[in-house]
């Protein structure tokens, strides 16, 4: 993994970037408003509130439209690895407790195993699965690989989503801001060191970029 | 997880109509970051959860002449980046802080907060039908009780986990609590009750009420607040002890002070005889340490929470010296 990476091109150009972003964090984050914005107008009068055994949410996966029916008790965890197939987003404590199961929900970092799918409706969730522009990684996924920062791996998808909710707000975290922005999220391996490292490495080259 | 059934009310009065149904088990959720983990481990079973994340009325933060207004499903995220709360009220922006993580606190809210179950282990594990539950003992008494209450234990020994509690009870905080029959507004401090009134828990909401705003008076002149936290850890965890601490100085003592304590009683624990103490004199170490060692006297500490009381000592002269 290391080597090909090496011999990939590593410039990024802004536009590339946020190209990659585009169908996620920045694109559907405007879809999202609209969408939500058709959706309010709830009729006031004292109706009955619904009430739900299940029910079809519409949101935005990674850039895509999805459809599906849920019930009250999935959590957005389930549905993303069960029902989508997006098996990067890990599930390890189902608790809220890890950070493993961290994605981007409106583009703000969310335990997804404390989520439930049901209400996600109308909103933008990002996945690691989404963060890759084409073959080209993310600039944290790439600073992660090049920086080492993991070891077995199975933290890595949520201390990366954690690190681009970071530096989509913060282009320039100090140390101890990057320390806070990843409390969220426990590495087993103890590979904290790597990891910081890694988050400023990628903060430099998006700089750069 | 047992399924149960999720209603999605638009206005305060649908809330509080399907809190009134009856006839099945129901359970509000705000942000869901506790009473999930509470149906994940067969704790709480409700039949309906009443969903009140598409109230889009609860999510407020005003301020009024009459002080600071926050709706209860604001977020502890926004609480704690909105710069009046900050400049206002710095213990409340520092107790926001130390909840948790940054993605609990995105999705936990402040009413959810203020409302949260107890961490106890033999609460939270289904196979303990201890007192809480409606079981006959507390098993701490005698079993594993290192992170229980050293102070109005009795029949039940748990430690109430909220941050923001203490700080808004020492903020001299209301809550607005909607009953079927209307609104009603108390303080804070008369909110929560301790287990010998009614062990199953740990506020006066009945059922079919919720609480829909906190307001916090305007701060005075050389207000001044903070709160502290010690943890087992340096990353999140709950409380073993916090201090919640507001005052007013004049020259170099307090005009006026409130201290209250998070993780030492089944509710948010006020000090008021160490307030009496250190009010209008001149602060010093010693002098801290020598009134909280009375009002520590009452301390019921069990076999392996002694601790706690010289982490209260340490607290005390640590918050109150910063802030003198
Ligand atoms: C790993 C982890 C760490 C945590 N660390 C901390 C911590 O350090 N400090 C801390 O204080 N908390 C902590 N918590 C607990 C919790 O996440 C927070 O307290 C959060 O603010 C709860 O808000 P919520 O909206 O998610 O509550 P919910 O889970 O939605 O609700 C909690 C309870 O309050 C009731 N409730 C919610 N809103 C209302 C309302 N408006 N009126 C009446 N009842 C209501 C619900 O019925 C439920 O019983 C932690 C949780 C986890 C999982
Ligand atoms: S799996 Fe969600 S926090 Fe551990
Ligand atoms: S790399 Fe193994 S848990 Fe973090």
């Amino acid at each position: 993994m290391e080597k090909t990476s090496k011999k990939r091109k590593k410039t990024f150009t802004r536009r590339a970037f946020l190209k990659g972003l585009g169908g996620s964090a920045a694109g559907t984050a405007l879809a999202s408003k609209f969408l939500r914005r058709g959706l309010a107008a709830p009729p006031q009068e004292m109706e009955a509130a619904p009430v739900h055994s299940q029910k079809t949410v519409t949101f935005s996966v990674n850039g895509r439209t999805v459809s599906l029916e849920v019930e009250p008790r999935e959590t957005l965890l389930d549905v993303l690895r069960q029902k989508l197939n997006l098996t990067g987003t890990k599930k390890t404590c189902d608790r809220g407790e890890c950070g493993s199961c961290t994605v981007l929900l409106d583009g703000q970092p969310v335990y997804s195993c404390l989520y439930p799918a049901i209400r996600v409706e109308g909103k933008t969730v990002t996945t690691i699965e989404g963060l890759a522009y084409g073959d080209e990684l993310h600039p944290v996924q790439q600073a992660f690989i090049d920086k080492d920062g993991y070891q077995c791996g199975f933290c890595t998808p949520g201390f990366i989503m954690s690190s681009v909710a970071l530096l989509n707000r913060n282009q320039k975290p100090t140390f101890p801001e990057i320390k806070t922005a990843l409390s969220g999220n426990l590495c087993r391996c103890g590979n904290y060191v790597k990891i910081y490292e890694a988050v400023r490495t990628a903060s430099e080259r998006m700089r750069k970029a | 997880m047992k399924n149960f059934k999720i209603a999605e009310p638009k206005s305060i009065e649908q809330v509080s109509g399907l809190l009134s149904k009856g006839g099945e088990k129901v359970s509000l959720m705000a942000g869901g970051t506790d009473m999930l983990s509470e149906i994940k481990e067969g704790v709480a079973e409700p039949d309906l959860v009443v969903d009140l994340s598409a109230m889009k009325e609860l999510p407020f933060i005003r301020k009024n002449r009459d002080g600071m207004h926050i709706g209860a499903m604001t977020t502890l995220a926004d609480l704690a980046s909105d710069p009046a709360i900050r400049s206002d009220y710095p213990g409340l922006y520092e107790a926001a802080l130390s909840v948790g993580t940054p993605q609990l606190r995105n999705v936990g809210t402040v009413g959810g907060n203020l409302c949260q179950r107890p961490r106890c282990w033999y609460y939270r594990d289904a196979k303990f039908l201890c007192r809480k539950k409606g079981g006959s003992q507390c098993f701490a008494t005698r079993g594993r009780n290192k992170y229980h209450a050293i102070f109005g234990g009795g029949i039940c020994h748990i430690v109430y986990p909220s941050d923001l509690a203490p700080m808004l009870i020492a903020l001299d905080a209301k809550v607005v609590v909607v009953a079927p029959g209307g609104e009603k507004v108390l303080p804070l401090s008369e909110f929560y009750t301790l287990p010998s009134k009614n062990v199953r828990r740990e506020n006066i909401l009945n059922p079919n009420e919720f609480l829909r705003e906190i307001r916090i008076p305007p701060p005075k002149k050389g207000e001044r607040s903070t709160y502290m936290k010690l943890k087992e850890r340096g990353t999140w965890d709950f409380a073993l002890v916090s201090a919640a601490v507001k005052a007013t100085a004049g020259g170099n003592s307090f005009n006026d002070v409130k201290i209250v304590l998070g993780g030492v009683a089944p509710i948010p624990w006020r000090l008021e005889k160490v307030e009496q103490g250190v009010m209008k004199k001149k602060l010093s170490e010693s002098m801290i340490k020598e009134t909280a060692g009375a009002a520590l006297q009452e301390a019921r500490p069990m076999e392996e929470n002694r601790y706690k009381v010289a982490l209260v000592e340490a607290l005390l002269v640590r918050s109150l010296l910063s802030i003198a």
